[in-house]
């Protein structure tokens, strides 16, 4: 598959991991690509280690088997880089994207990872935004800065759709998740 | 005709399907990794979406047996399992095939317990091939929402009139996403058309008896009708595969070919492998190994003769099979393929390889070890090997 980019998303049960990459996976096509989203299927606890991935390319992807290479890997919470090695398989022209308060001296720092790194306080900009730490939607934003991958604007549109259809009653939380994105978006951009 | 891009999952592409045919009758159970394709189809009911009786049973041997007795009725019956929910319905598959009720399910392909285990391989389907079912298998989300399109035409066709089940890779299809193209409601609508029964239990002008019982008398005369049908199955298959290619713009046969025209080594196999199975081609013929593939999508009726002249050319065949037939000889796949072969006169290297057992992954690199083996070893040998063992 030419121009295919893979990303691995990692999360603690609960965080909305599989949701991330539902959600990208859907603007993606909405926005003319070739997808696949699929999470990782096994014991499914709240705050248990989960993953999910993303395939997004010009052309249709025929690949059925998991993701081992990664061009992105995308970290809700930090602490996972601590119990699993979150960059495996991860190229050295790779990017780490991780949802952390630390600033990105101290986690090269920590992790022995020496590719490109993008740290986002997404949890921080979902309690301010949202009003609830759930890090998913301004990572996405953060991929989306980080990455090219797709237009902001377009994600933006999109997810709108989707949150209205889920959130009717609760435009807060619409307006929130919509903010959370763009915040993580133009920080990763500065 | 403006077709309709969506991301959806295989289940969600199924369940799609299911409504834009809006079955009179659906009877079902809920097991993983199926159960979100009725969850789906119950919402579109509870929302008014589709006119379809919904039969909420204890078991899938009550689902099957409500769906014959709906099908039986004249009713269009729909239904969707996996694995022990469809091996559960054994007794009752072959009663719907016998009565040539032409019932359409979706199976989501899981392994069979035991020992416990919710993922992909096509143990369940194959458990069931010789029940009389048309079986047909998919590759991705599109083939199968296209596929139970199909099927409804194919089963629902006079001279076949069996019941028919469209499968999916369990996880891998069911619940990954992907980009599907859907077709507006009018165009499926007109293309399955109205159901004519065969036959109608409750038709009062023309008292019929069901499910009687035949003795040394006709049983085999029944049985011979079934395998008439099945040979006519074929034809309907396609003739409507050509069919839904004129109106939805992909045709669709017994098997589908990938770069086997010049090939020397082509692999045979079904369902989301096949997939895999062309990216590791690609990568192959960069390295000079001119291989193919064939992706076997009606499994019954099997397409022998088809098979066979398909396979006449090349130097070696590879057949991957995602389920044991525990005869230590070949995996079901494998074993037809054999018997294809040697009615044609063909003799031919094959390497047999049972993999994916249990949800176990498949990755292109091992794709491309069996391709670069049978390119070395052309001998072939009977002996069955299993892929992605781990090491003792």
């Amino acid at each position: 598959m030419k121009n295919m980019v893979e990303i691995r998303w990692h999360g603690r049960g609960g965080q909305g991991a599989k949701t991330a990459a539902l959600l990208l996976g859907e603007a993606a096509v909405n926005a003319g690509k070739y997808v696949q989203a699929f999470p990782e299927y096994g014991p499914e606890r709240m705050g248990a280690p989960v993953a999910a991935y993303d395939r997004i390319a010009d052309e249709e992807i025929t690949i059925h088997s998991p993701v081992i290479a990664p061009n992105v890997v995308a970290v809700l919470d930090e602490t996972l880089m601590d119990a699993i090695d979150v960059t495996k398989g991860l190229p050295a022209n790779g990017t780490l994207i991780v949802n952390t308060p630390f600033d990105k001296a101290e986690v090269e720092k920590r992790f022995s990872w020496k590719g490109k790194v993008v740290v986002i306080d997404a949890s921080k900009i979902a309690q301010a935004t949202i009003g609830k730490p759930i890090p998913n939607t301004p990572m996405i934003g953060a991929l989306l800065g980080a990455t090219n991958l797709m237009p902001l604007q377009a994600f933006l549109d999109d997810t709108k759709k989707k949150l209205e259809k889920k959130f009717k009653t609760k435009p807060e939380v619409i307006e929130g998740n919509l903010k959370a994105i763009s915040q993580a978006y133009e920080e990763v951009k500065k | 005709m403006e077709k309709t891009i969506v991301a959806r999952t295989g289940n969600e592409a199924m369940a799609e399907a299911m409504r834009q045919i809006n079955p009179d009758v659906c009877a079902a159970y809920p097991i993983t990794p199926a159960t979100e394709i009725m969850q789906i189809f119950s919402s579109f009911v509870n929302d008014g979406l589709v006119n379809t009786n919904l039969i909420t049973v204890e078991s899938e041997h009550s689902a099957m047996s409500a769906c014959v007795g709906s099908a039986a009725a004249g009713a269009r019956t729909m239904t969707a399992t996996s694995s022990q929910g469809l091996i559960y319905m054994h007794e009752i598959l072959f009663i719907a095939a016998s009565l040539r009720l032409p019932i359409v399910m979706a199976d989501v392909n899981r392994a069979i317990s035991g020992p416990i285990n919710i993922h992909c391989d096509h143990s369940d389907t194959m458990a069931e091939r010789d029940s009389g079912w048309i079986q047909i298998f998919s590759e991705n989300s599109q083939e199968a929402y296209d596929n139970m399109i199909q099927a409804i035409r194919i089963a629902e066709r006079k001279d076949v009139s069996l019941p028919a089940m469209v499968t999916t890779d369990g996880f891998i299809i069911s619940h990954g996403m992907e980009r599907l193209e859907t077709y507006p409601d009018a165009e499926v609508k007109k293309f399955i058309g109205e159901y004519n029964p065969p036959y109608n239990v409750l038709n009062l002008e023309k008292p019929i008896t069901v499910g009687s019982i035949v003795l040394t008398d006709y049983y085999l005369e029944h049985k011979k009708a079934q395998h008439e049908a099945m040979k006519n199955a074929k034809k309907a298959i396609l003739d409507i595969g050509k069919e839904f290619g004129k109106v939805f713009g992909k045709e669709y046969g017994f098997f589908e070919e990938y770069k086997t025209s010049d090939a020397d080594y082509v692999l045979v196999c079904l369902g989301s492998t096949a997939g895999t199975t062309k990216a590791a081609i690609e990568e192959l013929r960069q390295e000079g190994i001119k291989c193919g593939l064939i992706k076997i999508r009606m499994f019954r009726p099997f397409p022998a003769e088809e098979l066979a002249a398909a396979l006449k050319k090349c130097k070696g065949i590879v057949v991957l099979d995602r389920s044991e037939a525990m005869n230590t000889q070949a995996g079901p796949v494998a074993t037809e393929i054999k018997a294809a072969l040697y009615d044609a006169g063909i003799a031919k290297p094959m390497h047999n390889y049972i993999y994916g057992l249990g949800g176990r992954e498949i990755y292109i690199e091992d794709i491309k070890n069996v391709f670069r083996n049978i390119s070395k070893d052309t001998k072939g040998s009977n002996e069955v090997k299993y892929l992605g063992l781990k090491e003792a």
